[in-house]
């Protein structure tokens, strides 16, 4: 079983909303859109499920061109970032909708629904309505409804979105179980880089329209083809610098950080993109470089500080496990893991990692 | 902490409370007044207890014209609520079309009532009116200033033509807050195009088609000046609906105690109707 997208181009008048993209998305796997908000996921995925179609290219899905097929023909099951559930159902009969209109009989819907219920912790409330549930529960209930199919094809598009941050937290843990043992391929959008990393899987990131890079979602993050994949892959928003290397020496243009490094690229100027949990108040790695700033904004995350910074024009943006509290104007030192620099070169493809 | 004290505070409620006095109060309690009393004028009044409330109740006036109330209200919600809703339904939901369409659909409503009853009196006169003058030259014996049925028909039509509009705009501001995701959550279930409606369509409607039921149940058994307007309550008493029938027992026959008793009656039958059927609408809704 596969997903195929072939050339698929969507056009919206003269706006290009998705430019020609080939993916192939296995049986079997979490497959994660990550974008920006009006990057093209949504897009894509109505495309993939047949909700829309595409102004060119196919879809093929188990070596079948299934380009323009209805959805209903499709057996597809889509989560929206909205709680959608039918308002008048209770949990139960909204988990058993897709199956009653399949025909499916009822000592087989009790049993499905059952399980499916006891799986999203919706036991107890099977005799509710959706008005009367938590924006958890009724999104644990519109996840029931896509689980309960046995679709090919599971699509959720932002699922989290909509929740507070600890009922979020919750589900997210949750949701790679839901999807194991499954026969189907599953499709998850979303803005926010540890979502993908949280679930694993493979990842395609998004800008634009365009898919930037897709593979394994730890390769993608710790190889990204391209700075703007980089860019898509990083929240907070990756730190880029223009360096100079010669031999083994490299520093930044303004000669204030050297280090040496045993990348083999040829001398001459880059950019490096640093992840922000690689700058730190403390030192991190064999590699660990000094770099002066002025604080910018200090703000705690959690158990994590954040640090804003100014260095020469730019603005950085540093990550620290422990609470650290800087005031505003304070200068500070801060330290670089040389180890994890990402260089990119002039055209911003990826050169090296290290 | 102290408290300053300081009475020029009453300067910003009193207005209120004069204000409420004027336009709910007092009027009110004018009528409460004659309603419990008789008087021949002079400012002379003698208590009369609940002898205008019995005399109101046991009217078979009162009956026949509350009956003609409850029926003409029937009548018309049963046909603007589905026309009102099937109308939005249709309407665009995007495009030029929009705002084409509710500029149209609002016409109606702007139209003064008195205005509406002269002109669907003109439009409808049997020897000179269109719908009139068109009805009989195709063979309908049709004329409202002497036939019931051609009386109610036309009064009907004309309420069916002023106030629809209200139901289309309402029930179409609830269509458009509807989230696309619902329909295609519908479309990928494959569930009809009968099933959208009754399943997610009416149900997410309920709040606003409270308010519709309600403001025409209010406006209908209220009517007054189109009516009046257009056929006079006529013929003989076959449209003096509730409004209609009291002023001619207030001012026309000057009969002031009965009809202060059934202001009240009437006041509290709107009051109760009301109150019930919003009542049951809500009563699922929980706390939302």
């Amino acid at each position: 079983m596969s997903l195929e997208l072939k050339n698929v181009e969507k056009k919206i008048e003269l706006e290009t909303h998705i430019y020609p993209t080939n993916l192939k998305l296995e049986k079997n796997t979490i497959n994660i859109l990550l974008g920006p908000t009006l990057s093209g996921k949504t897009t894509l995925m109505q495309i993939m499920a047949g909700l829309d179609k595409p102004t060119n290219g196919e879809i093929w899905f188990n070596e079948e061109n299934v380009t323009g097929m209805k959805v209903q023909k499709r057996n597809v099951s889509m989560v929206y970032q909205q709680f959608i559930n039918y308002p008048n159902f209770t949990v139960y009969d909204n988990i058993a909708s897709p199956l009653k209109i399949t025909g499916v009989g009822s000592d087989e819907i009790k049993q499905r629904v059952g399980k499916v219920a006891e799986l999203l912790k919706l036991s107890e409330m099977l005799n509710k309505k959706p008005s009367e549930l938590s924006g958890g529960q009724q999104q644990r209930t519109a996840l029931a409804r896509a689980l309960v199919k046995d679709s090919d094809l599971i699509l959720l598009d932002e699922p989290l979105a909509n929740l507070d941050f600890k009922l979020r937290e919750e589900l997210r843990e949750e949701l790679p179980k839901l999807f194991e043992d499954r026969d189907c391929i599953v499709v998850y959008a979303t803005t926010e880089p540890s979502e993908a990393l949280l679930l694993g899987g493979n990842t395609a990131t998004l800008l634009e329209g365009k898919v930037i890079q897709y593979g394994k979602t730890l390769d993608v993050y710790n190889k990204p083809n391209s700075l703007v994949s980089a860019q898509v892959f990083s929240d907070p928003p990756m730190n880029i610098t223009k360096i100079k290397k010669s031999g083994e020496n490299c520093s930044f243009l303004d000669n204030s950080v050297n280090w040496k490094t045993k990348i083999k690229i040829k001398d001459g100027e880059y950019k490096v993109g640093i992840r922000p949990h690689n700058i730190t108040t403390y030192k991190e790695g064999n590699n660990s470089l000094e770099i002066k700033g002025k604080v910018l904004i200090s703000e705690l995350s959690g158990s994590e500080s954040l640090i804003h910074f100014t260095k020469g024009d730019l603005n950085w943006v540093s990550l620290s496990n422990g609470i650290f509290q800087k005031n505003v104007g304070d200068e500070m030192n801060l330290y670089m893991n040389a180890d994890e620099f990402i260089y990119f070169d002039d055209k911003e493809r990826l050169v090296a990692n290290g | 902490m102290n408290k300053t004290i300081n009475q020029k505070a009453w300067f910003f409620v009193i207005p209120v409370f004069v204000l409420v006095a004027f336009n709910a109060v007092i009027p009110l309690m004018t009528v409460v007044n004659y309603a419990f009393q008789e008087t021949f004028g002079n400012n002379v009044f003698m208590w009369e207890g609940t002898r205008w409330f019995k005399q109101i109740m046991l009217s078979e006036r009162f009956h026949a014209s509350l009956g003609r109330q409850f029926l003409f209200t029937f009548i018309i919600l049963f046909i603007q609520i589905p026309l009102g809703i099937a109308i939005a339904l249709s309407m665009p939901k995007e495009g030029m079309g929009v705002p084409v369409c509710l500029v149209l659909m609002s016409m109606p409503l702007l139209i003064p009532w008195n205005v509406v009853g002269a002109m669907w009196n003109i439009f409808a006169l049997p020897d000179i009116g269109f719908l009139g003058h068109s009805l009989n030259a195709l063979g309908f014996d049709y004329n409202f200033t002497q036939q019931i049925g051609d009386a109610w028909f036309t009064t009907i039509l004309m309420d069916v033509w002023h106030w629809t509009s209200l139901v289309v705009l309402l029930s179409y501001a609830g269509l458009q807050s509807i989230q696309p995701a619902y329909y295609q959550a519908a479309e990928i279930d494959g569930a009809s195009r009968w099933a959208v409606f009754t399943k997610i369509e009416l149900p997410k409607m309920k709040k606003v088609l409270t308010i519709a039921i309600l403001l025409r149940f209010m406006d209908s058994f209220m009517i007054y000046t189109e009516p009046f307007v257009l056929t006079g309550g006529g013929p003989g008493n076959a449209t003096a609906f509730l409004s209609i029938d009291l002023v001619k027992m207030a001012l026309g026959q000057f009969d002031l105690g009965p009809a202060a008793a059934m202001s009240l009656i009437y006041f509290f039958i709107v009051l109760l109707v009301c109150w019930v059927f919003y009542t049951l609408m809500m009563r699922n809704e929980g706390n939302q």
